[in-house]
């Protein structure tokens, strides 16, 4: 937990009021930057995380040591060219990763929070990055950009806020949670807590935590973020370290293998209650019924020039989805550019070495970069 | 730039709202910003004319126009410019339906299955034709619906939409269609630029 308690973090002193409503204040958003603000505060670029990512989206993370979960798209010359822009990257109010979360402590019990925390939605999460913006004294930004729950936050920020960003580029997602995005998520919910270690969420003031359930959850998720052609190309029916199976359970297929691995990894870096919290904001997300049943009406109001990115192969935030947000700018007029990519590794993409989208990211950013100075 | 385009370009008044349905790897639209209007976008359906159109500093949404022309509201354009597609279309009549009430102009052109050298092709060898503009063979072709600018002058005439420029492109000379050069032109023009109001 020090670790935690040394990352970089900005406290909101306003009051912010919830969709709950609760009301939070002198709460701590963790924060990092990349590239260099320029005088005239032209440059800044605003990206949101996406279910369990961070505010590390490139270089090593210090907590898990690994790459940043955006290394392919954020970096100095890379599609969001850090010698260029000045790119804010924060950790979701409900994040496990020094942001106000279900692990921080509620300073009238000394404990952490736990499931006393606030249910927390995507609008809540765009509201608290806001304050962000006041603090380094940027009145517009030049991008908002996020993939899945990010680009949800990308959605919403525009509609909460018409004038504060030149551009935005919302990929893979959707004005509208799915249903069936939120039976899988209730299916990881139900994992994390069936497990006797969940104990109602009051396990982090105890050496128990939920890991088995937390496990099972990401396992469950993380073949959703892949594709069939994506895993029959991977993996196949291949055998893990043995010619032959063994009529048992152990991890016969390297499939399994492989998804066991990734549930154990996640364990030790997320917090269930988190995976929680952060899993219910994305199924209360409902744009268009914020707006009576008209997504136009979310950025009628806003200037911002839109580039919504989708891939062949994400059956999780299909393209007719994303399409659904070009259809709801062009009903009113707006200047909106979309395109789907190409790519057989399912929603994943986003996160990957797929060229074809970081080109369109990077020429999108830059040629819009030139007719905005 | 192609003669046609620079034509269609002629037609256009400044700064005015312009999709380009079909706009390909976007270098009409490419030179209608810089000139004209940087009010202009376009609809297409190849993800690497899509690409091509992004790297120009084009805005650009991947789509079919007869399915996604739907989304745009009535007159919502001063021109929608569709550049030898017509053909193409499964249903070219709904297409230019969909254009006209989408924009208040529409810019439609389409190359001239009437021009001698198509006729010769079928008269002489009895082969389906071959030329510089339909350069497809009739199993490879995209065109399902080729006409003669004849049929697409009579086809408007008949469903009253009004050709207000009605243009011959044939190689690099230029004149306009008239009522009593119909006929010459139908001989003599490998392409028709067509403005047409409903």
């Amino acid at each position: 937990m020090n670790k935690i308690d040394s990352l970089k973090k900005y406290i909101v002193k306003d009051v912010l009021k919830l969709d709950c409503g609760k009301e939070i204040s002198n709460f701590p958003i963790a924060y990092e930057t990349y590239g260099k603000l320029n005088n005239e505060k032209t440059n800044g670029i605003l990206i949101f995380h996406a279910l369990t990512g961070d505010q590390f989206p490139c270089g090593k993370n210090p907590i898990t040591n690994k790459e940043g979960w955006w290394s392919y798209a954020l970096g100095p010359s890379k599609a969001i060219d850090t010698n260029k822009f000045f790119v804010i990257s924060a950790n979701v109010i409900g994040g496990c990763m020094g942001s106000f979360g279900p692990s921080s402590i509620d300073p009238s019990t000394n404990k952490p929070y736990g499931s006393n925390f606030p249910v927390i939605t995507i609008n809540d999460m765009v509201n608290a990055q806001n304050f962000l913006l006041d603090y380094f004294k940027i009145k517009k930004l030049f991008a908002v950009i996020g993939g899945s729950m990010g680009g949800m936050q990308v959605l919403q920020f525009i509609s909460n806020f018409p004038n504060k960003a030149e551009v935005a580029i919302p990929i893979a997602c959707t004005a509208s949670h799915s249903a069936q995005n939120i039976a899988l998520n209730e299916l990881g919910r139900q994992a994390i807590m069936a497990d006797s270690e969940w104990n109602k969420g009051n396990y982090l003031d105890t050496e128990k935590s939920p890991s088995k359930g937390l496990a099972v959850a990401r396992m469950a998720a993380h073949i959703t973020y892949l594709s069939k052609k994506g895993l029959e190309e991977k993996f196949g029916r291949k055998l893990q370290e043995r010619d032959k199976i063994k009529f048992g359970f152990d991890a016969d297929f390297q499939i399994e293998s492989y998804l066991r691995y990734q549930g154990s990894v996640f364990v030790d870096r997320f917090d269930a209650n988190s995976y929680l919290y952060i899993t219910r904001a994305m199924d209360y997300f409902d744009l268009t019924k914020q707006f009576n049943g008209n997504l136009s009406d979310a950025f009628k109001e806003s200037k911002t020039k839109f580039f919504v990115v989708s891939f062949t192969s994400d059956w999780l935030y299909p393209t007719t989805e994303n399409r659904e947000i070009v259809i709801a700018l062009n009903a009113i007029g707006a200047d909106v550019g979309f395109i789907e990519i190409t790519s057989d590794k399912g929603h994943d993409s986003f996160l990957l070495d797929v060229p074809d989208f970081l080109n369109a990211v990077k020429n999108f950013l830059n040629n819009s970069y030139k007719k905005y100075l | 730039m192609k003669q046609e385009f620079k034509i269609i370009s002629s037609l256009i008044e400044k700064n005015s709202k312009i999709l380009d349905v079909g706009c390909g790897n976007g270098e009409l639209m490419k030179y209608i910003l810089d000139s004209i209007s940087n009010n202009i976008r376009g609809l297409e359906i190849s993800k690497k004319n899509v690409q091509a159109c992004i790297e120009k500093g084009l805005t650009v949404i991947e789509g079919n126009a007869e399915l996604d022309l739907g989304q745009f509201p009535n007159k919502s354009f001063n021109y929608v410019i569709l550049s030898q597609t017509l053909q193409a279309f499964l249903n070219p009549e709904q297409v230019l339906y969909e254009l006209l009430r989408v924009g208040k102009k529409a810019i439609v052109t389409i190359p001239n299955f009437g021009h001698w050298k198509v006729r010769m092709d079928l008269l002489f060898k009895g082969t389906m034709p071959v030329t510089e503009n339909l350069p497809n063979e009739w199993y490879n072709t995209p065109n399902l619906h080729m006409c003669t600018i004849k049929d697409f002058v009579t086809f408007c005439n008949e469903r009253e939409l009004k050709l207000t420029n009605s243009i011959s492109l044939s190689g690099k000379k230029v004149s306009y269609i008239t009522k009593g050069n119909l006929n010459f032109k139908n001989l003599s023009a490998e392409l028709g630029i067509f403005e047409i109001e409903k």
